[in-house]
């Protein structure tokens, strides 16, 4: 695999051994044009502006944040189907960021997808075993007989029947067309999927299914997961590692354990005390930290740290500084927040004081 | 005697393929200043339950009692719906975007709601009024945005748009169905947040409809769990999290992945909930449930009274006393399963066990 790569791109400076994907500073800006003849940029959706993680090896890594955040099309930069505007992703410490389609092709194996909408990603007019089996296809691995014995393990193996292999997707119910995706996912044996919500459309009882499946494959091939997902407990549940996105930015990042049991940076802390937890006694409980308004824009992103006209201690500094991501004295070095103030152990934020203008 | 009394309600819809039995006799009641949640996973009937109340579901076959107010709801006319519609009682729809047409402004959309129940009104007074009920629910600027389209507004401003011609007519019940579904979890608590703050100042009976127990451990008092069409069991909130008795609100519990139990791994239900065309004889939760007996497969359990208190009922053959998610109570199923399960309740227990959640060989 990597004397395929090789060819192509340049090595990643800072390789260690057990990190399968770094992404450097990514930067994606989308244009927004305007009415013209030319129509030319005339602002632009600052989607990603200058994220770093990493993911390693036989881990997951969560990625939350809510709708607009930049979470999936940071994923779609890694994944490739996207070019990014500036910032490298290494994979296998090669550098993989705005490859040719051909160039790309082999990295494709080794990186699948598997989305939120288990109806709108399966071509209803196709077969079950067919939609399996387009990764054979397009990678020329396996033809005839033997694709089809290929399909056939691999429905097995995700807990679908493989003898429902002439059916169409309609014919299945919701858990059992993601299981399809993750057989699909699944058929070259990559080393990293990236699992694009793939719960959120499934009832409870069917999602647990489906992420007990996704753990049992992690341990059988060694996968990486880069799990994106807006449901906090889900997240929690299957990461090892989490980073919290607001507007574009990492506000958060480390060990699943760090950053759930004592959040840093504010928006983390308000994300977590707003999550809905099936617990009665735990939710009249809590100090609900309630922010005020809405996500701004990203065309025109507030100054300084983005999240500081709804932070709850905001004050003058944040409003002119951006904060670089650091390790706030007591935590774990892996353990970093993009916050001048960060919040204290025992801290009431809902108590917070502000000190800048709206 | 509650403010809405629903009795052995039933609806049915006939289709080309046979009658779907979306709602298979239901009762419960709601009182004001109280809140029930109905859960359930989709297709479960909770939102035909409530929409047929309202006559919202056209071709629907309806029977049973559902006394609002000293008014039976079931089989009502068009036209006095209309009138309670709205004015009585308040639906908040789970997709702001599609429950406010695109092309009228916000304001003019609550304006109507009021002037349609009261011909009195001037549309200035009326504009008035909108712009003081968007402002009691937290927009903005009301004087401004009451002349902007649903598009102007974001997700969390549309559901509150929503919320305030819900509470326009001041009424007596609102039936908010999944309000926070499409939101995310920041605006999800500033929304049930609100809806809790109104429900207590005017003293209104809410109908809280979601699958996300979550919503329902914050804000309901009452809870049902509903399972094809039934319900399956019935109980105070703490009850039903802390001492449920029905297995499939024992397992609806253990499928969410909490935070005390981080990966650890997840027990799901096995299998899917049935059609409701072809439904299982019995219990309809036999074909998934850990529990089944002989008793079971054929005759279906209606809600009993279970554990100490009165109030906690629940539809299942399993002992009265065994509830919770206690050792304990486990070993009170356990036994009760041994002495009642049979040849047949045994073969379908093995089908269960035999079919794993993530099933298959592993393929080098």
């Amino acid at each position: 695999m990597s004397d395929l790569l090789s060819k192509a791109s340049a090595a990643d400076p800072d390789l260690e051994d057990d990190v399968l994907v770094r992404v450097d500073s990514l930067v994606k800006y989308f244009p927004v044009r305007g009415n013209g003849l030319v129509r030319r940029a005339v602002a632009q959706v600052q989607a990603v502006d200058g994220v770093s993680l990493s993911i390693r090896r036989g881990q997951t890594l969560g990625l939350v944040g809510e709708t607009g955040c930049g979470k999936s099309t940071l994923a779609r930069c890694i994944a490739g189907l996207i070019p990014a505007t500036s910032g490298k992703v290494y994979f296998e410490g090669r550098d993989i960021t705005n490859l040719s389609r051909r160039a790309m092709q082999p990295v494709r194996r080794e990186i699948q997808m598997i989305f939120q909408d288990p109806y709108g990603s399966l071509n209803p007019r196709r077969r079950v075993g067919a939609i399996i089996g387009d990764p054979f296809a397009v990678h020329k691995t396996a033809t005839g007989g033997e694709r089809k014995r290929a399909v056939q393990d691999l429905m097995a193996r995700v807990g679908l029947n493989p003898e429902h292999f002439n059916r169409f997707p309609a014919e299945f119910s919701g858990g059992q067309r993601q299981r399809i995706g993750v057989a699909r996912a699944l058929a070259l044996r990559p080393k990293l999927i990236i699992c694009d919500e793939p719960v959120s459309a499934l009832d409870v009882s069917i999602q647990a299914q489906v992420l007990n499946l996704l753990a049992d494959l992690q341990a059988d091939f060694g996968l990486s997961y880069l799990f994106i997902a807006h449901d906090l407990e889900v997240v929690r549940h299957v990461s090892n590692a989490v980073t919290v996105m607001y507007l574009g930015r990492v506000a958060e990042s480390g060990p699943g354990d760090a950053v759930y049991g004592h959040p840093r940076h504010p928006y983390s802390a308000a994300l977590l005390s707003a999550a809905p937890a099936a617990d009665p006694d735990a939710a009249a409980d809590r100090q609900r930290i309630l922010l005020t308004g809405d996500v701004p824009s990203p065309i025109n992103p507030p100054t300084g740290c983005r999240f500081h006209p709804r932070c709850p201690k905001a004050q003058d500094l944040c409003a002119t500084d951006e904060p670089a991501l650091r390790t706030t004295a007591g935590d774990p070095s892996t353990h970093l927040t993009a916050c001048h103030y960060p919040v204290a152990e025992g801290e009431i934020l809902a108590r917070a004081d502000r000190r800048v203008q709206r | 005697m509650g403010l809405l009394e629903v009795t052995d309600l039933r609806v049915s819809f006939p289709t080309a393929d046979g009658v779907v039995q979306a709602v298979r006799g239901v009762s419960f009641s709601v009182e004001r200043g109280r809140t029930l949640g109905i859960v359930g996973e989709s297709g479960s009937g909770k939102t035909v339950l409530t929409q047929s109340l309202l006559g919202l579901t056209p071709g629907g076959q309806i029977s049973g009692k559902a006394m609002f107010d000293g008014v039976n709801l079931v089989g009502l006319d068009q036209k006095s719906l209309q009138k309670i519609r709205g004015k009585e009682i308040a639906v908040i729809f789970q997709d702001p975007l599609t429950s406010l047409h695109p092309l009228y402004k916000v304001g003019w959309q609550i304006c109507e709601m009021i002037r349609a129940h009261d011909k009195s009104v001037t549309k200035a007074q009326a504009t008035e009024r909108s712009i003081e009920l968007l402002g009691h629910v937290g927009i903005p600027r009301p004087r401004e945005r009451v002349n902007d389209y649903p598009h102007q507004f974001s997700g969390g401003m549309r559901q509150r748009a929503m919320i305030a011609m819900a509470i326009s007519l001041g009424p007596k019940l609102i039936i908010a169905d999944e309000p926070t579904t499409a939101l995310d979890a920041t605006v999800q608590a500033q929304i049930l947040d609100l809806l809790l703050r109104l429900q207590q100042d005017s003293h209104t009976a809410l109908l809280m409809i979601t699958h996300d127990l979550g919503v329902v451990a914050d804000i309901a008092d009452d809870v049902m769990v509903m399972y094809a069409g039934r319900a399956a069991e019935k109980a105070t909130k703490r009850d039903t999290f802390y001492e449920p008795h029905h297995p499939y609100t024992k397992g609806l519990l253990e499928s969410i992945p909490r935070s005390s139990a981080a990966a650890d791994r997840l027990r799901p239900i096995t299998g899917q909930p049935p059609s409701l065309i072809r439904l299982p004889p019995g219990c309809a939760f036999h074909p998934r449930c850990a529990y089944v007996m002989d008793r079971c497969l054929t005759d279906q359990p209606e809600l009993q009274p279970v554990g100490d208190a009165g109030e906690h009922r629940s539809a299942c053959w399993l002992p009265a006393a065994a509830i919770g998610l206690t050792d304990h109570a486990d070993e009170l199923r356990t036994q009760a399963v041994e002495m009642a399960r049979g040849e047949k309740a045994a073969k379908v227990a093995e089908a269960i066990a035999e079919a794993p959640e993530s099933a298959g060989t592993v393929i080098a």
